[in-house]
């Protein structure tokens, strides 16, 4: 056996070996988020797709506030940082006057499903040709674990240290099914990220997602059940197990729209 | 070109498109309203982007949006739609990202209403939104000068890379009378825009337009760095107009259309033998304290009128800095002062002005004449 200092990258390359490397639509960085956390796996689909569609020089990202509200760190495209929630109007402006583009927000259930429910309904409702990440994780994170729109009955947050009580809170809010109901989405699908064959479908809706906006047809959402083993207080295994057996019964997985020209695409 | 019969929110619009705008987004508000509806005809004629938002929140981030792509992008409201906008203006200066705003001012506070006020002059000049800057604020008095100001708009925020808003109040957007449109302009061509614009990472590294600076040392950085430049805004881009300034004992300070109401109230206190003069600020901020310092040396008192209760006054007061007495006259909720109040307004100033001058003189002659009876 070879010592292992003796292996270079060049070798490998030359060797045909490999069959994992990071994206080039990602950056070469150190990441801040809390260890098994989803939002990396999520992100580095998106960068597969990017590069696999090979729009890495053409796309926009625009960025959310909350955990990742650093994403252009992590992703090697231009990208602008918009207000809490405003990443739809933003994404509109930049869309409008650039329809050549390809312009993606990336936003968790604070941003889009509290805070900036106007300008997701209005961009749905408009059809604009963008693609928006929606990453649902039930909590908020960056701010250390308050009650988010998506927060299930009874789970207890730090803002609802007895459980969410739907009768003072109102209920968990289900965007995926919400935004469908606009004409103007043209592809909306729930999916999650904690097994690999969730993995695998959840790559192929971002996928769909892109040669949406590419094909101009209209609006493309795909919302991802995302872990917060952090603020959730569990270990990152258990978090997934939650996901699969609290969360999903609540947020089904599947496509919710799927406007015939996105058929035509698949 | 002729001069044409415009009203004035039109005139700014088409302006505006002659000056190279790519994209507008705006939301119905009186009394601008006409605005947004000359952009809904005319950009898409010509290609260029029309959106009606769902809200001002949503229009002012259409702008950001737009305007980090480096197009030529505005928004325009009246009030409280401006209030709205704050948050996106905190963003568009932190990022430092070139935008126009059109603020078409009405009654407030709250829903107020929808006659002319100028009660957003703290709004604009102080607290266009949280942090520490100051967009550009340039105040038009006619239609003309609202559509020069509005044309020359856009090269001057992308010079600085800042906000420029152009602060008219409700009449002047209402109000119709000749001017003369200056020629089209194309839009920016890809080579005209900025090099930080986000317009695709091809054959380049990776544009970031972002206003968060999460270390401290960084942030402190990028607001010495904004300070600067506000600096550089105040020596370079101070505006002003004069009337017969030269030999005034009394000035008047006003601006926008109450400043084009003093200079009829200054008609008829000349003819009425007061030498009076106005000074009109143009740019709201940077305001123009220098030459203002140096007329406050030179009169007996100033009088600020104003459609509001007294807010460009703390401006007039940090100017003069005691030189003289700063008066104020003001009228609040959409009513316009007329000439005939402020000549009164300008009588009593006179009056007080006077009497505290004989007041002195008496005071002195007293003085003198206790002394020589001491002396007795």
């Amino acid at each position: 056996m070879a010592d292992r200092n003796e292996i270079t990258q060049e070798m490998v390359l030359e060797q045909g070996n490999v069959v994992y490397q990071r994206p080039e639509a990602l950056a070469e960085t150190l990441t801040h988020y809390c260890p098994g956390c989803t939002h990396g796996i999520i992100h580095r689909l998106i960068a597969e797709a990017i590069d696999e569609l090979g729009i890495r020089e053409k796309t926009i990202l625009v960025a959310p506030v909350g955990c990742a509200v650093l994403i252009y760190n992590y992703f090697d495209v231009d990208a602008v940082e918009a207000a809490h929630g405003r990443a739809p109007a933003m994404a509109t402006g930049l869309k409008r006057t650039q329809p050549d583009k390809v312009v993606l927000t990336y936003q968790g259930d604070g941003d889009l499903a509290a805070i900036g429910t106007a300008e997701i309904l209005h961009a749905a409702n408009r059809g604009e040709n963008i693609s928006v990440f929606f990453v649902n994780n039930a909590v908020y994170g960056m701010t250390s674990g308050q009650m988010a729109p998506t927060t299930l009955p009874g789970q207890v947050t730090t803002s609802t240290p007895t459980g969410r009580d739907v009768k003072v809170h109102g209920y968990p809010m289900r965007m995926a099914e919400i935004i469908a109901g606009l004409p103007g989405a043209c592809y909306v699908a729930r999916r999650a990220v904690y097994d690999v064959r969730t993995v695998r479908q959840a790559r192929k809706a971002v996928m769909t997602a892109l040669k949406t906006q590419l094909a101009g047809l209209g609006l493309s959402m795909v919302e991802f059940l995302s872990s917060c083993p952090t603020n959730w207080h569990m270990t990152p295994v258990d978090a997934l197990t939650w996901i699969k057996d609290n969360m999903a019964p609540y947020f089904p997985l599947g496509d919710y729209k799927v406007a015939d020209e996105v058929q035509a695409l698949q | 070109m002729a001069r044409e019969l415009w009203k004035g929110n039109e005139a700014i619009a088409e302006a505006a498109i002659r000056a190279g705008l790519e994209a507008y987004f705006g939301y119905p508000i009186t009394p601008q309203t006409e605005l947004l509806e000359y952009m809904s005809a005319r950009m898409p004629a010509l290609g260029r982007v029309f959106l009606q938002a769902e809200s001002e929140v949503a229009s002012i981030n259409m702008v950001y949006g737009a305007a980090s792509g480096g197009a030529r992008a505005m928004s325009s409201s009246s009030s409280p739609g401006i209030s709205l906008m704050q948050e996106g203006l905190s963003y568009i200066a932190g990022s430092e990202i070139p935008a126009v705003l059109v603020d078409i001012m009405r009654g407030g506070p709250g829903l107020g209403n929808i006659q002319p006020s100028q009660a957003d002059y703290f709004q604009m000049t102080r607290s266009a939104g949280h942090g520490d800057f100051h967009p550009i604020v340039l105040a038009p008095s006619t239609v003309q000068e609202a559509v020069d100001i509005m044309y020359d708009a856009f090269p001057l925020a992308e010079k600085y890379r800042t906000i420029v808003i152009v602060a008219a109040d409700g009449s002047l957007g209402q109000m119709m009378e000749p001017a003369e449109m200056p020629p089209m302009r194309s839009v920016l061509t890809e080579a005209e825009r900025g090099a930080w614009a986000v317009r695709g990472a091809a054959g380049r590294p990776k544009n970031v337009i972002t206003s968060l600076f999460l270390n401290e040392q960084e942030l402190e950085t990028l607001n010495l760095r904004l300070q600067e430049k506000l600096k550089t805004i105040q020596m370079n881009e101070q505006r002003w107009e004069e009337v017969e300034t030269e030999d005034a004992r009394y000035l008047l300070v006003a601006y926008g259309t109450v400043g084009r109401t003093c200079k009829t109230t200054l008609r008829e206190a000349r003819k009425q033998g007061h030498k009076v003069g106005l000074f009109r600020p143009i740019s709201l901020w940077p305001f123009p304290t220098p030459r203002l310092r140096e007329l406050a040396d030179q009169v007996r008192a100033v009088l600020v009128v104003e459609m509001s209760a007294g807010q460009m006054l703390d401006d007039v007061r940090l100017a003069v800095e005691g030189r003289c007495p700063v008066e104020f006259y003001g009228r609040m909720g959409g009513v316009m002062p007329l000439p005939d109040e402020i000549l009164e307004a300008l009588a009593e100033v006179e009056a007080k002005v006077k009497a505290e001058v004989e007041a002195k003189v008496k005071a002195k002659v007293d003085t003198k004449v206790l002394s020589l009876n001491l002396n007795l």
